[in-house]
């Protein structure tokens, strides 16, 4: 092709790869990613993987970018052709004048490229087999050795990596020589037959800091540990399965016990969901912080355990990591349409708290905080976090701790008190914000005994079918979900670079798309403030927000405006008022995506800051 | 069932055990149960066995399903805390209580219906997790609270009390329990608490799954002819392997007994299931022996009652999952937090 026409980019582009799932790729694309931050560069990488164990494509899809950007950007400048099942459609994907990298072992006829793009052949396959013996060892090295490859393509430290993969395997210097040498053969082929760098290329900066690169699951379980969870009731599920994992491992290293070797937490595998929220429910109750794990179809097993939960008033903290439903959907995208499911989990009148961690950092923040709260209004908390964060690794904030915060287990009637001659009425709302006192099995030997139950009681909790008993107790739990809007964590406002009267509010991992195309917007001149909501029930600041906005975009990942929804009905809204922009389909949203449609929507409304039919973004494709 | 408390004052002479507790201390609320129910005769049997063993009455967690015998629980030990949780997941709500509280007495009460209906798969986890808890179910044959239908433990061939016949194999709870790995597998009548205590007794003192499957008649919905859960068809059925007599460590061994007449077990702490022999010769040590003998008087129409199987070597859930001894209900936050500076070095490992 004509170099000329070739994109040029430094420290800003995709790069995707395109591997056979099960052949060993993820680890030696990880590596890529994290030889480019150890430049000084950010990047955000994303599995796109399907529901199988081997066999099947998958892709990993890279962004580089100097400004800092999170979100996924779409399209895709270079393209690792690794799969033949796939190579016709990863060739079409690719951007004219991008870049395509494949094992040129076997000839290709030539209808197989583009001629718009730059082809870059390298013998993976001819050069393992020539040095390496061991079967799946040749594999796994030619992904490295494409690794290699890429160093020198993209003017990236070869010094930087080899650390890298010295790190990676500290203590197996087999593993480590064999891999290094792979990563020259690549490194040194490229640079024999390839005009190195390209026109993408990285440059050492300085925007990585001291910020961690980890996955929202692995946080989450790290965040059960801070936060005091000791029993784990679980089923495996994509895409939660490695939240308690983690917390396993986690556990393994921080709550053993050193002079026994035994352990302080347990984590039961359980035959289902159900069985699953209900040792959760069971160790809650009998004063253990327990969680358990799971997605949407989880969701659905645990409904009527989750209303028990509700109304019998039993702490518990459900990681919802969310899917594309409904039914079994898609299992390995990513979606946020559990909202309406876990809001409202269960038959009956019920409520539950809900958190929207952003990433990681939040996966673990959110993850710890859910047991406070969990205790202190006693009842299930749900951190919702989706595919896009629970399994991707994310540059995110370093994990922070204070070592004077103290677990608040809530209204827990110890012996002394009862000995004291404390009234105790287990539903009585004794201090007026809903949340009645409670104890555990086992306090006393003749008193704080009571009987826990999903059917109605009076507020001493002697079974009751009385109008009266069961109003009182309906209107304390409201009551105590108003509680909660003081205690859940604040909405983080970030304000447009001039006043506004358009608004936007987002949640969860839409973050950082959300804050790209704020970025994209102003460039046009469009100022919008934007609130990104961490909980629910809303805090004041959220209607607050609402009311002092003529329009406002609610951003989500789902197909019903599920926030949207909960915002109408929770703050008496008046529906046109809230704007829907959704993205459904699977992958995470973009910031093309979001600037593209509140501009489109502006226009609509003829909104004063832009010329009609006059909008810069509306040739963006989403 | 009666609206009528008992009377609150004690004559001087009412027995106390040793921990100075009268029976009047293990009971609860008022049944609320038909007159005559079997499940009240359980009741007051657990009442028995807890008052006889000394319990304190705040050790023990009861925990039930849905359903007439799991409303039970609200009718003994009242001095304990409950928890009627939801229709046949009993099981795994009581799983996470013992995962939290390793100290504590577990004791389930269930139903047919709760049990081998929509509990069966709890209820068989339960038993091959090793949960150690002791797991009653009242088994009438019958749906009692929606008024008569055939549950899963109703014999076929059996009739209702409309005369209508049970076309469907019946599930016979405590040979699951046996294949699923229960350590200490009993089934008994609730019309012969002399049977029935002892074992309720010997199920406490035992560590890990311990199942007794009491036929306990409804006698309102399942006590009638061409019935197999009526009273006297499970008198006239009964076969008994064993009686049992439970011996404390502390207790002085008093009874004699004819040679060749008594097995005896040894628990895990010590307490001695005494095993006096009913006819048979019957070993409850071999399980697959004990397996064939429920099968074989099954086909003849018997029920089997007695301790079945008993193997007082078996440990339970915390000890596969190596847990510490102090409840993990109890730990404090410098036993589970592990601070900022393992953060720090975590930190420092994700760059």
């Amino acid at each position: 092709m004509n170099t000329r026409q070739a994109i040029r980019s430094t420290n800003d582009f995709v790069i995707k790869f395109a591997n056979i799932n099960g052949s060993g790729s993820a680890s030696a694309n990880e590596l890529f990613a994290r030889a480019i931050m150890r430049m000084g560069v950010t990047v955000s990488p994303r599995n796109i993987f399907p529901s199988n164990i081997q066999g099947m494509p998958t892709w990993y899809e890279m962004r580089v970018s100097g400004e800092g950007w999170l979100a996924r950007r779409g399209g895709c400048d270079m393209m690792v052709a690794m799969n033949p099942q796939t190579w016709d459609r990863d060739v079409a994907e690719l951007a004219p004048g991008g870049y395509l990298v494949y094992d040129s072992t076997k000839m290709l006829p030539r209808s197989k490229f583009r001629d718009d793009i730059t082809v870059i052949g390298i013998p993976l396959t001819e050069m393992c087999n020539r040095d390496y013996t061991d079967v799946r060892q040749r594999q796994l090295v030619r992904n490295i050795m494409y690794v290699g490859a890429l160093v020198a393509l993209l003017d990236i430290d070869l010094a930087d990596t080899e650390r890298l993969v010295s790190e990676q395997y500290r203590g197996k210097d087999k593993l480590i020589d064999a891999n290094v040498r792979a990563l020259r053969l690549g490194h040194d082929y490229a640079r024999e037959h390839f005009s190195c760098p390209l026109g993408l290329r990285v440059e050492r900066a300085d925007a990585v800091g001291d910020r961690i690169f980890i996955d929202g699951n692995s946080a989450c379980g790290l965040g059960a540990v801070y936060g005091g969870a000791t029993v784990a009731g679980w089923y495996p599920i994509t895409p939660s399965t490695s939240v308690v994992e983690a917390f396993g491992s986690y556990c393994r290293k921080f709550r053993t016990d050193p002079d026994s070797g035994k352990a302080r937490y347990a984590i039961a595998q359980a035959e289902d969901e159900l069985a699953a929220i209900g040792m959760v429910i069971g160790a809650g109750w009998n004063g253990a912080r327990a969680f358990t794990a799971t997605s949407g179809p989880g969701i659905s097993l645990m409904q009527e355990f989750l209303g028990l939960a509700y109304f019998a008033e039993i702490p518990a903290v459900i990681y919802d990591v969310q899917r594309g439903g409904p039914s079994t959907g898609m299992p390995t995208r990513t979606q946020q349409s559990d909202l309406l499911a876990c809001a409202y989990a269960s038959h009956g009148d019920t409520r539950h708290v809900l958190l929207f961690p952003e990433d990681p950092y939040e996966c673990f923040t959110l993850g710890a905080q859910a047991f406070d709260l969990a205790e202190r209004l006693q009842t299930p908390v749900f951190v919702m976090l989706d595919l896009d964060i629970g399994m991707n690794e994310r540059l995110c904030r370093p994990f922070d701790w204070d070592d004077s915060r103290r677990y608040d287990r809530g209204k827990l009637l110890t012996h002394a008190d009862l000995e004291a001659g404390k009234e105790f009425g287990r539903y009585l709302d004794v201090d007026g914000d809903g949340i009645p006192y409670r104890t555990i099995p086992g306090t006393h030997p003749t008193k704080g005994a009571y009987f826990t139950r999903g059917t109605t009681r009076n507020p001493y909790a002697k079974y009751s079918e009385a109008g009266t008993d069961y109003v009182y107790n309906m209107e304390r739990l409201r009551r105590k979900f108003d509680t909660a809007k003081t205690l859940v964590p604040a909405p983080v406002l970030t304000k447009a670079s001039a006043p506004t009267r358009i608004g936007a509010i987002c949640y969860g991992s839409t973050g950082p798309a959300m804050a790209e195309a704020i970025a994209l917007l102003e460039d046009d001149g469009i100022h919008v403030d934007t609130l990104r909501v961490r909980a629910f029930p809303f805090s004041d600041e959220v209607m607050d927000f609402i009311a002092a906005h003529d329009h406002v975009f609610v951003v989500e990942q789902n197909e019903s405006a599920q926030l949207r929804t909960m915002l109408i009905n929770e703050g008496e809204i008046t529906p046109k008022k809230l704007v829907r922009v959704l993205h459904y389909d699977g992958t995470p949203i973009t910031a093309r995506f979001i600037a593209g449609r509140i501009a489109d929507e502006l226009v609509a409304f003829k909104v004063s800051t832009l010329e009609p039919h006059a909008n810069p973004l509306r040739k963006v494709a989403p | 069932m009666t609206y009528l408390a008992k009377p609150k004052l004690l004559r001087a002479d009412t027995p106390r055990n040793a921990l100075g507790y009268t029976r009047r201390d293990y009971e609860g609320a008022i049944s609320t149960l038909c007159a005559g129910c079997g499940h009240d005769s359980i009741s007051a049997s657990i009442v028995q066995a807890c008052f006889d063993l000394d319990i304190e009455p705040h050790r023990v967690a009861k925990l039930s399903g849905i359903g007439c015998s799991s409303k039970t629980p609200d009718y003994f030990l009242g001095n304990s805390h409950g928890f009627n949780s939801v229709h046949g997941r009993m099981p795994s709500v009581l799983t996470g209580a013992a995962l939290a509280n390793r100290t504590l007495l577990y004791l389930g009460v269930s139903g047919d219906g709760d049990s081998a209906s929509i509990g069966i798969g709890q209820f068989a986890h339960a038993m091959r997790r090793g949960v150690n808890m002791t797991y009653i179910v009242e088994n009438n044959g019958v749906y009692g609270l929606t008024k008569g239908q055939f549950s899963a433990t109703a014999d076929k061939g059996s009739k209702n009390k409309k005369g209508v016949v049970n076309a469907d194999s019946p599930i016979d709870l405590a040979a699951l329990a046996l294949q699923l790995g229960a350590t200490y597998v009993a089934r008994s009548f609730s019309g012969d608490k002399e049977q029935l205590v002892p074992l309720i007794k010997g199920a406490l003192h035992h560590r890990g799954p311990a199942f007794i499957d009491v036929i306990s008649p409804c006698v309102t919905f399942n006590n009638h002819t061409g019935s197999t859960k009526s009273y006297d068809y499970v008198r006239e059925h009964n076969a008994a392997v064993n009686r049992l007599d439970v011996i404390l460590p502390k207790a002085q061994i008093e009874a004699s007994y004819p040679p060749g007449s008594l097995r005896r077990v040894v628990q895990h702490d010590g307490s001695i299931l005494h095993l006096r022999k009913v006819g048979v010769d019957y070993d409850p040590s071999d399980r697959i022996g004990a397996m064939n003998h429920l099968q074989e008087r099954h086909a003849l129409g018997e029920i089997v009652t007695g301790l079945l199987y008993v193997d007082s070597s078996g440990d339970d859930m915390h000890a596969h999952l190596n847990t510490v001894e102090k409840p993990l209900n109890q730990l404090g936050d410098a036993y589970l937090c592990p601070g900022s500076s393992a953060l720090a070095a975590l930190n420092a490992s994700l760059r």
